[in-house]
């Protein structure tokens, strides 16, 4: 193809997506338009299962049966949307199993907030409201992104995720409604979950790469800036309904904007931990590679006698 | 890494009886059994089905994009096919 | 309490979904890959469910007030009366599929014959229980064979896992008193019945999966009444810590 060719097809290729058709795995696409997807909906798909590990680690220690239930079943959900997006991934023509090898040889990112520990129970409460709310922030617009697939898979998340806040938001108020000491923990959750759930929306817009081609491609319908106040003014009354204090001495109603001022976020923190000095992000990545190592021999197993059922029918048939 | 990878299968699911099997995702499973266990577990969890078919990826033939000018633009201009086409006075009624 | 019998002999049944719930928690996120992953959680919570549904009606027939949780959670290591077999370590995936699948037969006979119940309340819950260990059977035995009819490797770690496994599984036989009585009463299985078809249908599995069936004589008992493996005290570490650290508080 001439590169002439080349741009009339991006053209018109840019007009469908203006016109809000959707984009389909066999339609032709820019090249850039598949890698990008692939970075990011493998990305997303990485961020649920990493994200399994600081929640699962306190399902054997859930302090009731329900609450046991209801995070086994927000984990599982977990492994459910990370198999949903690896599946629309594999429709740009990747495999799961390279997907996998990106993550653990840390070509691949996932959500750095995943690299911070879950101390005690109020962190499963901290995590569900916050860093679902701001999850769900980023992932709603995604809904009607210009990807077929992905958007599918995103409806679906969406639609299971909506439980999830809930959940976490109920433990934080029953803390906070509890004994002075549960109250505490929940206060201490808030403020070691809060900055970096503020940092989860990503860099500010004058620090990210990748905003304006997204915009143009439905994978982002507003900056990470305006999503990270829409997160703060929302989140803000909610903590007032716990009782609980952000840990922000800067926050102020700005009457003007009609929105929270707030304070400085610690940049540097956040590029810490990207880099893979987060305080957890060793651990989290020996865990899935250890889970993916010691299941190889299963799913070899598994595969193997599938072949031999196979060729005994086959015998039977001739 | 090993190369003996599961293969991908495509998930259809009735929601329930009356309505048809819908293309709910997919999913990787060893086999055709394991396949629909898989389906049950990972998209059946919330209630969502009373029927599973299960078809590995490979085996489902999909049409080209690039003939959709040949394949259904044709259908476009026969308007006679759909009943808006005939005339009927306003006042004959059940048709 | 007035019904101390069928207050044990329900604690019986409902420790075993416990402790092997716990078990399979432990592993959410850890699995092979992400389809069994789900799987297994997914039987992590049908234990869950029953453990809940016998232990409010447990609550109930001690009339003083003790809730699920504090049936599940404040008891004491020799108070609790699950079979040894569930308290195993998920040392590899054949281990945690070959306990699942030797719990699993037993369970699903031992449901089948619990619907027959006079216990009203007991025969509608193993109504219940049923659909999801039937469905569990079929997950740990379809698992079995393709682990033994799978690569030399599988087969012989599905195989030692089995071997190590078997000598739990007569416990799984054994009467306490209270379930003597409530045999008498028309309440509780007689497990007993159950031990050869048991063995009948565990070893067709395994000769379907191409693995040997173990010829071990020797057994180990206990857990039914409280004596258990080393393994329980740490499972419980774990399940009890909120409860103990921070006592008397709602969550």
């Amino acid at each position: 193809m001439s590169e002439e060719q080349i741009k009339s097809l991006e053209r018109q290729f840019d007009e469908r997506i203006a016109r809000d058709e959707k984009i389909e795995p066999k339609d032709w696409m820019p090249e850039k338009y598949r890698k990008t997807h692939i970075r990011q909906i493998s990305q997303h798909a990485h961020s649920e299962i990493v994200g399994m590990l600081p929640e699962g680690n306190w399902i054997t220690r859930a302090p009731s049966l329900r609450r046991k239930v209801a995070l086994l079943a927000k984990v599982q959900d977990e492994a459910g949307h990370g198999l949903y997006l690896y599946s629309a991934c594999e429709t740009l023509g990747v495999s799961r199993d390279e997907l996998y090898e990106q993550l653990h040889s840390g070509k691949a990112k996932y959500s750095s907030i995943f690299n911070y520990p879950a101390l005690t129970w109020a962190d499963m409460g901290a995590i569900g409201w916050l860093v679902d709310g701001a999850a769900i922030i980023n992932q709603v617009p995604l809904c009607n992104t210009s990807y077929g697939p992905y958007a599918r898979a995103m409806i679906r998340v969406c639609k299971e995720e909506s439980f999830h806040q809930r959940q976490g938001f109920e433990i934080m108020l029953k803390l906070a409604n509890g004994t002075p000491e549960q109250k505490e923990m929940a206060q201490d959750a808030l403020n070691r979950w809060w900055w970096p759930s503020l940092m989860m929306l990503g860099p500010t817009d004058d620090k990210s790469v990748h905003t304006e081609q997204s915009m143009k491609w439905k994978l982002k319908r507003k900056t990470n800036d305006e999503l990270r106040q829409q997160f703060i003014d929302q989140t803000v009354p909610q903590a007032d309904v716990l009782g609980l204090t952000i840990p922000d001495p800067d926050l102020k109603w700005n009457e003007e904007r009609q929105s929270y001022d707030f304070g400085a976020i610690d940049w540097d923190e956040f590029w810490q931990v990207v880099k893979g000095h987060g305080p957890m992000n060793k651990e989290r990545m020996k865990a899935r590679v250890g889970a993916w190592e010691r299941g190889e021999w299963v799913r070899d197993a598994a595969m193997a006698h599938a072949q031999k059922k196979q060729e005994r029918k086959e015998k039977q048939a001739v | 890494m090993s190369t003996k990878n599961w293969p991908l299968w495509e998930i259809f699911v009735r929601s329930k009886n009356g309505l048809e099997h819908r293309h709910f995702g997919s999913l990787h499973a060893a086999d055709a059994e394991m396949a629909l266990e898989n389906a049950r577990d990972v998209y059946t969890r919330r209630n969502e089905g009373v029927s599973i078919w299960v078809v590995e990826s490979k085996h489902i033939t999909a049409s080209n994009p690039e003939n959709n000018g040949e394949l259904f633009e044709p259908a476009q201009d026969k308007v006679y096919r759909h009943p808006t086409f005939y005339d009927v006075p306003d006042d004959v009624k059940h048709m | 309490m007035k019904n101390e019998n069928l207050y044990n002999y329900i604690l019986g049944i409902a420790d075993n979904s416990l402790i092997l719930g716990q078990r399979l928690g432990e592993l959410c996120g850890h699995g092979p890959n992400l389809e069994t992953d789900i799987a297994c959680t997914n039987i992590s919570l049908d234990l869950f469910g029953q453990v809940r549904s016998y232990f409010q009606y447990a609550g109930k027939i001690a009339g003083d007030g003790r809730s699920e949780d504090d049936i599940a959670m404040l008891r004491k290591e020799r108070d609790y009366k699950n079979v040894l077999l569930v308290e195993q370590p998920n040392t590899n995936f054949a281990y945690t599929l070959g306990r699942q699948f030797l719990f699993d037969a037993y369970h699903l006979m031992f449901l089948r014959e619990l619907q027959k119940s006079t216990d009203l309340t007991l025969s509608a819950i193993a109504n219940k229980c049923i659909k999801e260990v039937s469905y569990h059977e079929r997950f740990s035995s379809d698992w079995i064979k393709r682990l033994g009819d799978g690569t030399d490797e599988s087969k012989a770690k599905i195989q030692e896992a089995i071997n190590d496994l078997w000598m739990y599984t007569d416990e799984l036989f054994h009467q306490t008193d209270a379930d003597k009585a409530m045999v008498a009463e028309g309440i509780g299985v007689d497990v007993t019945q159950l031990k050869d078809a048991y063995y009948n249908y565990v070893s067709e599995v395994l000769e379907a999966a191409t693995l040997q069936v173990p010829e071990s004589k020797y057994f180990h008992k206990g857990g039914k009444h409280g004596i258990h493996t080393e393994h329980l005290g740490y499972i419980l570490a774990e399940l009890q810590y909120m409860q103990r650290a921070y006592p008397n508080m709602q969550w």
